[in-house]
């Protein structure tokens, strides 16, 4: 701060106006969220309210959330989750990883046709294969009872391969002499991968763990199709997305609150636990 | 040069037609018959699977699979029936054809079909390998070294079998069956919900045509579709590069603390934050009230957020801001860091001031580095669901219209097929915006010259 002092007045007041510039901007981003944390707290019932405040604060909307099985089974949907979320990660990190280091490291005739086709699928509206998604299951008979946990985890997990763009950024940036001096030491491409890249590849490891695990948490859409009327099978998303129908909303609206504000702590701390990877891994893929 | 000359040394030197013109009977004969080259050469457990293989795929075409392809052509054509039953006298309802099950399993029938093709290619061409191994007095790999080498030549075999079948099964086939809609007229229009037929190209005329109601649609939504595009990317793009060079500013404190501020909205669910916004921004949600409770508007005024094109526009725009530019931001930090210190070293000496320094260092930097980022963001733009559908829901809508004034592509196509079940038009409107990405993405490739070797800083 002794730099600070010898500035001149000019200067001092550029910065100061700076500091208050990026305090104003930041209250302003972050006002949807103290909204949603105040309304979680909100003692009047309904969507809207007639003062930004609320003016009594209650943690009724927490309680009516665990407590009232009614209408939504929050501890069951948040099971659900967890269980989609847990088993779609494992597979898809698999997923993303092989694929990631095969195309990273392996070169064969096919490499280059698959990394066009890749490319092309994602220029495909994502959901605009949804429904014909349903009707496959529908047609495996996953679309009822607790199978349609297994056609979540499927869904959510099957497409994996295709976003490897990160982690291969990631195994793009290990020295490939690492590789050859063991392949002359006679291990084969597999140990290469286990014993060598591996271990030097935790970070983005994680990274795809965490990502493929806040997945489920993140969406709505999917899980509301495959599921239709079946409220067991609920995933929080769909849940609390199904609060705000014009029936429950005037109940439910706080409960709303309540449950986004439950679901964003963990989402958050995974998130921000990724975020370094996340920067590393971006500005690996598009180095050089 | 050097990447031609590595390509050609994974190209195969037994080819199928090399086999089908020089090969033995023997080896020919596996084209029809899986893995009697492998038998005869005494890769008995390979051969026996490629048998197994085509006697499966025999036993599905017999079953159940040549059916399926002669329903394919017509996609069915009977209806249920009311069929008078003499014995307990009632009249039963016999199930007609379903015409979207009869194109699913015609698909997949196609799909297997394929996959014996490329089978049969492949037993051509391990046949034809064998015996020009035998020929030359080479070595036959035994099963055991086949599967050792699964783990070294063929790793990539091992490694993407599964995934790839993921996303053939759940990406590829869905895909392919929406476009096939795209060709029928599964619609609800004329009641084509359980038996329809193929129209050929029908579908596109109708989007097309200009004339027509659907066309004068499709126009608008397009144009906007491609206005929001350019203007979310651009303005999340440069909004979010300003940003994290104002917090790079030597003399802001606490960097990590502002970072912090403006990254905590992705960590937070974005289908809630949006819902969230939607309520916020209702004629008489928080934000209007605060507003009134500030005295900035009178207290029975709202500001039309949702409610006037113009503002709606505008609103999704910026909240679109607010979603995306901290992702920019987490991005161009890293990137920021890289920029080699001595070109403002010497900007500085020459003189040049903070503007001069952005456009001729900072800006080309990033756009060089960050093109495919740009094209990325764009796609995903395009492709914008949640920002949209959970905020206006296309709203304000034209009379007689099923796309509202903020619908994109994406959110027409939703309410198209799930709201109003009109899956040919739907999917060809999916058809309509892979090729305007296609194109956008080819034309950005081509001009961007950062057609980057990826191996180049190994």
């Amino acid at each position: 701060m002794s730099g600070f002092q010898r500035y001149p007045l000019k200067k001092k007041i550029m910065v100061i106006g700076a500091h208050v510039f990026l305090a104003i901007l930041s209250f302003i981003w972050l006002m949807p969220i103290f909204w949603v944390v105040l309304t979680s707290f909100r003692g009047t019932k309904g969507s809207y309210s007639s003062t930004f405040f609320p003016s009594s604060y209650t943690l009724d909307n927490y309680v009516k959330l665990f407590t009232d099985y009614s209408v939504f089974h929050f501890p069951k949907m948040m099971f659900n989750t967890f269980l989609v979320a847990a088993a779609s990660c494992l597979i898809s990190t698999f997923f993303v990883i092989s694929v990631a280091y095969t195309l990273s490291r392996l070169r064969f005739k096919m490499r280059k046709p698959l990394m066009n086709g890749a490319m092309i699928i994602h220029l495909f509206p994502g959901f605009m294969s949804m429904i014909a998604v349903y009707y496959i299951i529908k047609m495996i008979g996953w679309n009822e009872g607790p199978m349609l946990r297994v056609a979540m985890i499927a869904v959510y997990a099957g497409g994996a391969g295709c976003s490897y763009h990160i982690a291969k950024g990631f195994f793009d940036t290990i020295p490939m002499a690492l590789d050859e001096a063991a392949l002359l030491d006679g291990a084969n491409k597999w140990q290469v991968l286990i014993k060598i890249i591996m271990p030097l590849s935790k970070p983005v490891v994680v990274f795809t763990m965490l990502t493929s695990f806040a997945g489920p948490f993140k969406d709505f859409m999917l899980a509301k199709v495959l599921c239709g009327p079946n409220r067991d099978y609920y995933t929080v998303a769909v849940g609390l997305y199904q609060m705000l129908d014009i029936e429950y909303i005037d109940q439910w609206f706080c409960s709303f609150a309540a449950g986004a504000v439950v679901i964003s702590i963990p989402v958050a701390i995974l998130f921000l636990c990724t975020q370094k990877y996340y920067v590393e891994g971006v500005s690996g893929a598009v180095k050089g | 040069m050097k990447t031609r000359k590595k390509r050609s040394s994974f190209e195969n030197n037994y080819t199928a037609v090399d086999a089908l013109k020089n090969g033995s009977w023997l080896t020919r004969l596996s084209a029809v018959l899986f893995g009697v080259g492998c038998l005869a050469r005494g890769q008995v457990i390979k051969g026996v699977l490629f048998l197994m293989l085509e006697g499966a795929v025999l036993l599905y075409l017999f079953q159940g699979g040549i059916y399926n392809l002669k329903k394919l052509i017509t996609l069915g054509d009977m209806e249920q029936q009311k069929v008078w039953n003499e014995a307990k006298s009632i009249y039963e309802y016999v199930d007609g054809d379903r015409s979207l099950i009869i194109l699913l399993y015609g698909i997949i029938t196609l799909g297997i079909l394929l996959a014996a093709f490329l089978a049969a290619r492949s037993s051509l061409k391990q046949a034809y390998k064998l015996e020009t191994m035998k020929k030359e007095g080479k070595h036959i790999p035994s099963m055991r070294e086949e599967v050792q080498e699964l783990l070294n030549g063929n790793l990539h075999m091992s490694l993407l079998l599964l995934p790839v079948s993921g996303v053939l099964l759940f990406t590829v086939l869905p895909l392919v069956f929406m476009i096939s809609m795209a060709f029928t007229n599964y619609s609800v229009e004329n009641n084509k919900l359980v038996l329809f037929d193929w129209v050929g190209l029908e579908n596109f005329r109708k989007i097309v045509d200009i004339g027509g109601s659907l066309g004068q649609t499709f126009w608008p939504v397009l144009g906007w579709t491609i206005i929001w595009a350019l203007a979310a990317t651009f303005s999340n793009y440069f909004l979010g590069m300003m940003l994290a060079l104002f917090i790079n500013w030597k003399e802001i404190r606490s960097k990590q603390m502002w970072r912090f501020f403006f990254v905590l909205t992705i960590a937070i669910p974005h289908f809630v934050t949006l819902l969230i916004i939607k309520s916020m921004l209702q004629p008489e949600g928080a934000v209007n009230i605060l507003l009134r409770n500030l005295g900035i508007i009178g207290m029975k005024e709202s500001l039309p957020f949702f409610t006037n094109t113009m503002w709606a526009r505008v609103s999704v725009i910026l909240i679109n801001i607010w979603v995306g530019v901290p992702y920019t931001l987490l991005q161009v930090t890293g990137i920021l860091q890289n920029i080699p210190q001595e070109l403002y070293e010497s900007a500085r000496v020459d003189g040049a001031g903070p503007v001069v320094t952005f456009t001729k260092i900072t800006l080309p930097y990033m756009l060089f580095i960050t093109t495919p980022y740009l094209i990325t963001t764009f796609t995903g733009n395009v492709n914008s669901f949640n920002v949209i559908f959970l905020t206006t829901e296309g709203l304000p809508r034209a009379v007689g219209s099923t796309a509202g004034k903020t619908d994109l592509l994406i959110t027409w196509l939703y309410k198209l097929t799930i709201e109003n079940q009109y899956f040919d038009v739907g999917a060809v409107i999916g058809i309509m915006t892979f090729i305007t990405l296609a194109i956008v993405s080819l034309v950005t490739f081509k001009f961007s010259g950062s057609n980057k070797n990826e191996e180049a800083f190994r």
